[in-house]
């Protein structure tokens, strides 16, 4: 039986904590007995051959997908829920102007309506998009509607931030945004958790890195140590470049692209 | 063509009642059928499967037998009959709303399934429910939308068969633009039927055309 909690006081002040998740469907397990305690503090990157499960585990601790087995505890912050955003790998953008967009997420949150406006305009101008806030959101660029996809996240002023592969479609420039984006967030407190391909990225941005294979969570090191001397084989043949064959169930990821159809 | 270019008053008022019944049918089965199409699409329910099979069934339901239902609930015996409503517009407007509350509500539960398809992550991210969910999703599927309502008048200002038997064709209280070009052809007046054939087609004409540039500003602007 799958539990989700809502702790008044956190297992180690940890925001989110994973314990012994697994995601099984079909006779297939996705995700074996993870277990992941993600801290206020740093930028935790997550790393992973594909099908490793980085992006069940990311929707588990979100609260998108319930776990088949386990127990996700979101920590609560002076008797309040936590303030929890996502960005995906392909922005979903309603057919509405940019800041339109950033007012909807803003009314799901619960702000006053006078106020709504006034801190869409503030997001939008903080990811220098006030020049197309009257935009149709999705006639933008990719690159400016991944930054709306961040903007749409900072009005929202999260304490964590969830992001799966969210430069995997962009060009250099673009994805140099989207990593100071990133940064924004960091400098101002909310914990970052990202899944991203790019090892260069995961150097640049990593305060602590975790590796999946398989559906287990390999290691958990800081990142410092990671890239140097990872732990397992596991991790240092990644790291090395070399092709990871999969001899367990595990095979699909599902929910890449549209979304899991569980 | 004289019939028209002089604004024959009968003809007038044909029109007028043709449009107020159809357009009313139309608002009537939009306000229950979009709601209704979006919870079918969002929501999981025991015998889903049947209703969206009987949703896209009654799409074909033949206006006469549309037409049979309403005269047997309204007539004098009929479970409806002390409201005295049979040969009214009210009778015809009721018809017409049960004709095209199916084809409002099929097609906008296909629209919004594939919608909530692609949404469905983002907005739950946002911790938006299901039922929260509905205002956002018809909001932006409003381009398919009108579409799907236009389909609804074309149904319903097109039939003649529910408002004749309902409504009866009385001169001057239930008739409208199908039934008299039937009782006109039939008589052999060709000339009003005509008239009265070519103002139906302008009107649909126009009314499309409109939803048709609307939709064409509007998609260009959100795509």
């Amino acid at each position: 039986m799958s539990v989700t909690t809502m702790s008044p006081d956190p297992v180690d002040g940890a925001l989110v904590e994973l314990n012994e998740i697994s995601f099984v469907r079909s006779g297939n397990a996705y995700l074996d007995r993870a277990s992941l305690a993600l801290r206020p503090d740093g930028r935790t990157i997550i790393v992973g051959p594909n099908g490793s499960g980085k992006s069940l585990l990311m929707r588990i601790a979100h609260g998108l997908l319930k776990p088949t087995r386990g127990h996700v505890t979101t920590g609560r912050r002076n008797g309040c829920p936590l303030r929890q955003a996502m960005v995906f790998q392909r922005p979903v953008m309603l057919r509405r102007s940019a800041q339109a967009n950033v007012i909807h997420a803003l009314t799901l949150a619960g702000t006053p309506r006078r106020r709504r406006r006034e801190h869409a305009e503030r997001a939008l101008a903080s990811f220098g998009l006030s020049q197309v806030a009257d935009r149709p959101a999705r006639i933008l660029s990719g690159g400016e509607q991944q930054r709306l996809a961040l903007a749409r996240a900072w009005a929202l002023r999260p304490e964590i931030l969830f992001l799966d592969e969210p430069s995997s479609a962009l060009d250099p420039a673009a994805t140099k945004a989207v990593e100071e984006g990133i940064n924004t967030f960091h400098e101002h407190g909310t914990k970052i958790v990202l899944i991203t391909h790019d090892l260069g990225q995961a150097r640049r941005l990593a305060d602590d890195v975790v590796f999946m294979c398989c559906g287990r969570i390999i290691e958990h090191t800081p990142a410092s140590r990671f890239f140097s001397s990872p732990v397992t084989e596991a991790a240092a043949g990644f790291l090395r470049g070399e092709l990871i064959l999969d001899t367990d169930p595990p095979v699909e990821q599902p929910g890449k692209q549209g979304g899991p159809s569980f | 063509m004289s019939l028209i270019a002089t604004g024959d008053p009968t003809l007038f008022s044909i029109v007028q009642l043709s449009l107020q019944v159809s357009l009313t049918a139309v608002l009537l089965a939009s306000l229950i059928a979009l709601p209704l199409g979006a919870l079918i699409a969002l929501f999981r329910f025991p015998g889903r499967g049947v209703v969206i099979t009987l949703l896209n069934a009654l799409m074909g339901l033949p206006p006469v037998v549309a037409g049979l239902i309403v005269y047997l609930s309204l007539s004098r015996a009929g479970p409806l009959g002390q409201f005295g409503l049979l040969f009214t517009p009210t009778a015809m407007v009721i018809a017409q709303t049960l004709l095209v509350l199916p084809i409002i509500a099929a097609l906008t539960r296909q629209a919004i399934e594939n919608l909530w398809e692609e949404y469905r992550e983002q907005l739950r991210s946002l911790g938006s429910g299901r039922i929260r969910a509905i205002p956002t999703l018809l909001w932006d599927a409003r381009i398919t939308l009108t579409t799907v309502v236009l389909a609804g008048f074309g149904r319903a200002s097109a039939e003649v068969g529910a408002v004749l038997i309902v409504g009866g064709n009385i001169e001057g209280v239930t008739r409208v633009m199908t039934t008299a070009i039937a009782l006109e052809t039939s008589r052999g007046d060709l000339p009003l039927a005509l008239a009265l054939g070519l103002i139906l087609l302008v009107l649909v004409a126009l009314i499309n055309g409109t939803a048709y540039l609307l939709g064409e500003i509007t998609s260009r602007n959100m795509q």
